[in-house]
């Protein structure tokens, strides 16, 4: 031991050049960790925050306790979701280095964490995602027309092009406006379960923000909101290992896991493998429980890795093995679910391949139609002077004028 | 000398720092391996070592307040806040700490701070990548702000920050990163190294805090703006036909009152103008300046050209900015009036 002082920095285990390298990953076999009922005592359930969740073994099998043991329709419709989104991300992505869009954000290899997570929650609860959610509105049918003419800030956006492209919402059917400042959404959702608590109600929120995120101060007031009132809320840390360039370790994820990070507060936390849809549904479900019978909130974290950039302002080739994903230890969610599917005598590769046509020609068919409402060369356009309306619910003096002033100017 | 954008006038500061003054040390999101979301650190972790040039959790609060600490046990922290949109969350340490720390302790405590933030709009970033906002910092006591036009103030005025021992925050238009915008979308984009101000001298150079820059001098009109604007003012000087002194603030506090009083004096006309939204702007401030300076010699009212009172939205951006057109708009009201 060195008699000084000194600092830790965290490095990344693999540069560009560099051999990937997983072995920081604790994983556990398909099937192996107990599932302790929904009640049990914070003492008797603290393993699940160190240990993996999962249920699908490498041969696709489904083992052990949290087996959620849906039916094939169920996990049939889970893939086409996972499909559709996968197919979105792919023309929204091309659309973006078309210069038709000004910024996109994929969720590749990160599907299962929307579509599992979503799936397991009732209509009547509340979402609160982060920009790489985009399966959530997916899943809570958002329209991928309504979701393009957002991202083309067309005049069919349901912001009005207010937002940059990804910031989706749906009110309707339960799913927040998204914020671009990240974790600002975790202390919102612990308030909305507040409330529907005091209202009497038996709905729930569930959050989610990156392994990254995990280190702003409204990660933690949420949690301690969370645990000193009880709030039946979700919330989620999808660890997918990279935050822009820092790797989870520059959040604090090296010796312990994020999902421990509320054990303090007397909040479980369960480890999940984030690419196993069914144990992301199974553990889901198990939160979803506690929170709705009285037991509080649940801290999740997902495992997963980010397959494609952070955006598409990034390139992720400057710091990371570009072959990382394929050696990440969890696979690809889709394929695995697939595998499942196929496995199990209910799902084909040709089957697959032709549902993936039909996602693909669905999603080119909503691109079309989305573009009708405009795009961002041609019209038809938003009106300008809308940009001055809902700053308030009743515009100011002030902000009348303005808005007249810049009729005026542009001459119309 | 050498041409060079503003990333690279900023990243050649940093770099000279790092090696003159051992205790100089940098921290921010993404500013280690990487070198920054816009590079302006590029290069900087491998030659100094990742003591010197940490990455940092992110945590704006986190990264403001530790570095009042590396300060104020001796180091000088330069901390880069990835966006001037999410430096909110460490507003509480600048507003409450940073800014007070030498007067609350009667001069026994500083901490001498560089905060450096890229702000401003151009870039299709919507409401959370193109805020302006320096008149919230402004407003506290104790706190420099600055807010460079061009590569070669960039990098003195970054090198006096480093070098003061109270707190600096340093506004970057990253609109003009790469090089000078003329307020006009449609225009071609122009490099750095086709305008004079590209041309940065490698060695170490300082430009002193608290003083203007007189950046085009004339008899008609005075126009006082910084960052990006100062540009857009420029252009839209010679569109009109009007001879213009251009007052490029470039230290927005402390303001250098002189060199405006002379011109306004001499002019006898002003317009004020700024990217930020209006109400409470920085050219509140300035147009209180010129009046309480200059009423006896002013011979129209201040006009003032901002940002519209909303937040920057995606689709309307060149609507919302304040162009040339609105820039010509002002100009020719200040200069009609009687
Ligand atoms: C308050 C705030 N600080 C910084 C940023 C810039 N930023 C956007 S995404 C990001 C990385 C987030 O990583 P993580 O939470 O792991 O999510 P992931 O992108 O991996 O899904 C950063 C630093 C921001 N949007 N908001
Ligand atoms: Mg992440």
């Amino acid at each position: 031991m060195s008699q000084k002082s000194r600092l830790h920095i965290p490095h990344a285990a693999a540069r560009p050049g560099e051999t990937p390298d997983f072995s920081y990953l604790a994983l556990s076999p398909a099937g192996a960790v107990a599932r302790p009922p929904v009640d049990s005592r914070m003492s008797d359930i603290e393993f699940l925050s160190n240990d993996l969740v999962r249920v699908l073994d490498e041969n696709h099998a489904a083992q052990g306790p949290w087996n959620p043991g849906l039916d094939s329709s169920t996990l049939l419709e889970a893939l086409r979701l996972m499909v559709l989104v996968r197919q979105y991300d792919d023309r929204m992505q091309r659309m973006q280095r078309q210069g038709k869009i000004t910024f996109y954000v994929q969720s590749l290899g990160e599907e299962a964490v929307s579509i599992g997570g979503g799936l397991a929650l009732r209509d009547s609860d509340m979402l609160f995602p982060a920009y790489r959610n985009q399966g959530l509105y997916i899943l809570r049918n958002t329209g991928l027309v309504e979701m393009m003419s957002h991202c083309l800030s067309n005049t069919n956006d349901f912001c009005r092009g207010r937002q940059m492209p990804v910031f989706y919402q749906n009110a309707k059917n339960r799913v927040f406006t998204i914020s671009g400042n990240l974790a600002t959404q975790y202390p919102q959702a612990v308030g909305w379960a507040m409330a529907a608590a005091i209202k009497g109600e038996d709905a729930i929120a569930a959050s989610w923000v990156g392994d990254g995120s995990t280190a702003e101060a409204d990660f933690h007031y949420a949690l301690t909101f969370a645990a000193v009132y009880q709030a039946p809320v979700i919330l989620n840390v999808v660890n997918n290992q990279w935050a822009i360039s820092t790797f989870q370790g520059v959040a604090g994820g090296e010796r312990r896991s994020f999902a421990a990070r509320g054990l303090g507060l007397g909040i479980p936390g369960v480890r999940v493998d984030g690419n196993d849809l069914l144990a992301v549904y199974a553990v889901t479900q198990w939160a979803a429980e506690r929170a709705r019978s009285g037991g509080g909130p649940t801290l999740i974290e997902l495992v997963t890795y980010r397959g494609g950039a952070h955006s598409t302002s990034d390139d992720p080739t400057r710091y990371r093995p570009k072959d990382e994903w394929a050696a990440f230890p969890l696979g690809d969610p889709l394929h695995r679910l697939k595998g499942h599917l196929v496995q199990a005598g209910s799902w084909s590769d040709e089957q697959h391949l032709a549902m993936e046509e039909q996602m693909k020609q669905y999603v080119l068919d909503c691109w079309k139609k989305a573009t009708t409402f405009g795009t961002m060369t041609e019209g038809p356009f938003l009106r300008v002077h809308e940009m001055f309306e809902d700053v308030f619910e009743h515009m100011p003096q002030h902000l009348q004028r303005q808005q007249a002033q810049l009729l005026e100017l542009e001459g119309i | 000398m050498a041409q060079m954008t503003m990333i690279q006038a900023i990243n050649s500061a940093l770099d000279i720092m790092l090696d003159i003054d051992p205790s100089v040390v940098i921290l921010g999101e993404d500013v280690g391996y990487f070198g920054g979301v816009f590079r302006c650190t590029e290069g900087l972790q491998k030659k100094y070592g990742d003591h010197r040039v940490i990455d940092a959790p992110i945590a704006e609060g986190g990264i403001i307040g530790t570095a009042i600490g590396l300060g104020v046990n001796g180091l000088r922290p330069v901390a880069e806040i990835q966006f001037a949109d999410y430096i909110y969350p460490g507003f509480d340490q600048v507003v409450s700490e940073l800014a007070r720390l030498r007067y609350r302790s009667d001069g026994t405590f500083y901490s001498p701070v560089t905060i450096r933030t890229p702000c401003g709009g151009g870039i299709r970033g919507g409401q959370t990548h193109s805020q302006s906002p320096e008149a919230i910092f402004t407003h506290i006591s104790g706190l420099i702000t600055v807010m460079p036009s061009n590569p070669f103030d960039a990098k003195g005025l970054l090198v006096s920050a480093i070098e003061s021992n109270d707190p600096v925050i340093f506004f970057e238009p990253k609109r003009i990163y790469n090089g000078p915008f003329d307020g006009d979308p449609n225009n071609p984009s122009v490099p750095w190294s086709s305008h004079p101000l590209g041309e940065v001298p490698e060695a170490y150079y300082n430009v002193p805090l608290g003083k203007a820059a007189l950046v085009e001098t004339g008899h008609e009109l005075t126009i006082i703006s910084y960052g990006t604007i100062v540009h857009v003012a420029q252009a839209a000087a010679k569109l009109a036909g009007v001879s213009a002194d251009i007052i490029d603030v470039r230290t927005l506090m402390p303001l250098d009152i002189d060199t405006i009083r002379q011109s306004v004096s001499k002019t006898g006309r002003c317009l004020v103008a700024h990217e930020a939204t209006r109400f409470c702007g920085y050219g509140a401030e300035l147009v209180a300046t010129v009046q309480e300076e200059c009423f006896w010699s002013l011979e129209a009212p201040i006009e003032r050209v901002t940002g519209w009172d909303t937040p920057y939205p995606h689709a309307f951006e060149w609507q919302y900015f304040p162009g040339q057109k609105r820039l010509l708009a002002g100009i020719r009201k200040v200069m009609e009036a009687k």
